[in-house]
């Protein structure tokens, strides 16, 4: 269809001649122009809304802060998350620096002008070791880079997948629609729980299991989010002219609409990663997620609450790490929210 | 409006099927071993799968199933409890959850409504912001978290309250669980009010009554809160569900003998106890479609257009 109209525009030109003067460039005095402003983009906007709002610039710092010590926080010292931190003394005999609690040697000379009286009195644990003897600065961050990184594979997979499920089903509408949501809904009637302990009966506890149980519930919110866009977009003009032009539906659903959905999706990313880090932390707590000497927020937790009676500093650091995340993530979707959907009354 | 609701609890019971096949099948298809094989030769194990009908085609083995759970014998337990009825072990697992959860519940969303009601009424003052850090810290922080911070202040450190969950006790040793799980559910019921209260306070219709010289405790409840509740319940369901059913970690933590430990020991035992994975999985998912069900139900009572327009799409 296209082609054809193609074929027929220049027969309509080829009626008007054109003169010389068509073609003659006008002295720019003779031009009157109005005083421009640069338009803002859309993007643009949404940045200038999103940094506007305090919360969200708390919780993007909250995050990048976090990420940061995720990446270079277990390098900073010299303690792997899976040594123990021992020496021979001059007895030759093994000291194991178990369940020592948070030392800055030299600032507590400067407090209180005494040196730590055992043998790691030069030693710097900023939160301590656990009661093995790790060090669990190093075990923060590597359980938090842990967590960061199932929580970000599972929503980016799970927003590949849940997008073009419902960008699909909301699309073609009809009988296909009709069943695809027939199975949302069954698929939403399943437990999370559930599916992990089904799952859990035929696969190793682990990373693993933790990914695949995400990855089969998250992406349902993602697709009723894309479905609901669809419904709201695919009946405006310009889809139509791009079907008028001859664009096939994956080009239409993909390349014509899918950009315009992108807000709302990443707004419900930013929802799910902390969802993620929860269950994750929550499925190691239980015992089938992350499993030794690995280890992530969850079971960091979960080794705090069983030494807490002995070394009840053990928990701080991960339970704080946790609150955070939830906190930057839940900030920053709010603010993207606000910042891609603005009401009047805010801007 | 009989109709909408036979048509929707058909729907129901259809979709609950579905999943109970499901289960059944994962659970009879995948391999593993419901047996704790550490203790148990091939032999016995092959002697043991052929006398509970392991080794049948799955359909057979589902219409025995569902036939025998349909009377209410969801079988013995294969590896947790080994040999005792399932029933006996749940129905006081049920009992111990539903009822630390209720409280968590009652007490969740009596607390979180006036948090969020106070909240509204003084917009912008201490009070709204005090009940919005609180439910951010709310809605952050895990409730097993807090259960930890309670049990190792009121008891561990004061010996108040019991340290582990004690049956006998039943009233003064739920107390730091259920109010520790009721905490996601108060700052996250608080939140939506307050949010909602305000929506609805700037609307037409409450600027109408309020020039009318409606006011004061009529105004609040009658004509603004009866339109917030609608989004409310909305998010009350899950949460329902997930405080009768997934107090897991609190459940575990506390020593509680509830469903969520059931399921957690079930999970994680020498061998995956199929038949408590399926009925606990069948309790779930009969209690979140109950749950979501009795919601659609509710939205019709709480808000008249929901229901002329449930019956247009009827017609």
């Amino acid at each position: 269809m296209a082609k054809k109209n193609m074929q027929a525009a220049p027969a309509v030109a080829a009626e008007y001649v054109p003169v010389a003067g068509d073609f003659e460039l006008l002295h720019s005095r003779d031009i009157q122009t109005d005083a421009n402003f640069a338009s803002q983009s859309y993007w643009k906007g949404v940045l200038i809304h999103f940094f506007k709002n305090k919360r969200a610039v708390v919780g993007l710092v909250i995050i990048t802060v976090i990420m940061l010590l995720a990446i270079f926080g277990p390098i900073m010292n010299s303690y792997g998350y899976k040594d123990i931190v021992q020496f021979r003394n001059e007895k030759n005999k093994r000291v194991v620096a178990k369940g020592i609690s948070p030392r800055i040697p030299w600032l507590h000379e400067l407090l209180t002008g005494e040196k730590y009286d055992d043998s790691f009195s030069d030693l710097t644990f900023l939160f301590g070791t656990d009661d093995l003897g790790r060090d669990l600065w190093t075990r923060t961050w590597y359980g938090a880079r842990v967590s960061l990184i199932i929580a970000f594979v599972t929503i980016i997979i799970d927003m590949i997948i849940g997008m073009s499920y419902g960008l699909i089903s909301g699309y073609f509408g009809g009988l296909a629609d009709n069943i695809m949501q027939r199975f949302v809904e069954i698929a939403n009637s399943v437990p999370r729980l559930v599916i992990v302990s089904v799952l859990a009966i035929f696969m190793p506890k682990g990373m693993g299991l933790v990914i695949v149980a995400l990855l089969l519930t998250e992406w349902i919110g993602m697709s009723k989010i894309a479905r609901a866009e669809m419904l709201k977009i695919k009946e405006q003009e310009y889809v139509l002219a791009s079907r008028t032009l001859g664009a096939g539906n994956g080009h239409i659903i993909f390349k014509e609409i899918l950009p315009n959905t992108i807000g709302p999706i990443i707004t419900q990313v930013m929802f799910s990663i902390p969802t993620a880090i929860f269950t994750e932390a929550f499925l190691s707590f239980v015992g089938v997620g992350i499993v030794l000497p690995q280890c992530s927020v969850g079971t960091l937790i979960e080794d705090g609450f069983n030494n807490i009676t002995t070394l009840p500093y053990q928990i701080l650091p991960p339970i704080i790490v946790l609150a955070l995340l939830m906190l930057g993530f839940n900030f920053i979707g709010d603010g993207l929210r606000e910042a891609l959907a603005p009401k009047l009354e805010d801007m | 409006m009989l109709k909408y609701v036979l048509k929707r609890v058909g729907l129901a019971l259809v979709t609950l099927l579905i999943i109970v096949f499901l289960l059944f099948w994962l659970v009879r298809v995948m391999p593993g071993n419901p047996f704790p094989s550490e203790r148990m030769n091939d032999i016995q194990i092959a002697n043991k799968r052929a006398e509970m009908g392991l080794d049948d085609p799955v359909l057979v083995q589902f219409w025995r199933y569902i036939t025998r759970a349909l009377q209410g014998d969801f079988g013995n337990g294969t590896s947790l409890y080994y040999g005792v009825p399932i029933n006996t072990v749940m129905s006081t697992a049920i009992g111990n959850s539903f009822r630390i959860g209720g409280i968590a519940v009652l007490l969740g969303t009596a607390v979180g409504l006036l948090l969020g009601i106070t909240a509204a009424l003084h917009r912008g003052k201490f009070l709204d912001g005090f009940c919005t850090v609180f439910s951010i810290i709310g809605v952050c922080v895990p409730s097993y978290v807090f259960l930890i911070f309670l049990q190792y202040n009121f008891a561990f450190r004061i010996p108040f309250f019991p340290y582990f969950f004690d049956a006998s006790r039943f009233a003064f040793s739920s107390v730091l669980p259920s109010l520790s799980l009721s905490l996601f559910t108060m700052s996250t019921i608080a939140r939506f009010t307050r949010n909602e209260m305000v929506e609805v306070f700037d609307s037409d219709y409450v600027r109408l009554a309020a020039s009318k010289g409606l006011h004061g405790r009529r105004l609040v409840l009658r004509h603004v809160l009866r339109n917030a509740l609608i989004p409310i319940v909305t998010v009350l369901a899950p949460l329902v569900v997930d405080l009768l059913t997934g107090a897991l970690v609190v459940e575990k933590i506390y020593g509680i003998n509830g469903i969520g430990k059931l399921m957690v020991d079930a999970i994680t035992g020498e061998g995956i106890d199929y038949n408590y994975v399926l009925a606990l999985g069948i309790l779930y998912s009969a209690l979140y479609i109950g749950v979501m069900l009795l919601v659609d139900l509710l939205y019709g009572v709480l808000d008249p257009r929901i229901r002329v327009s449930a019956k247009g799409e009827e017609a």
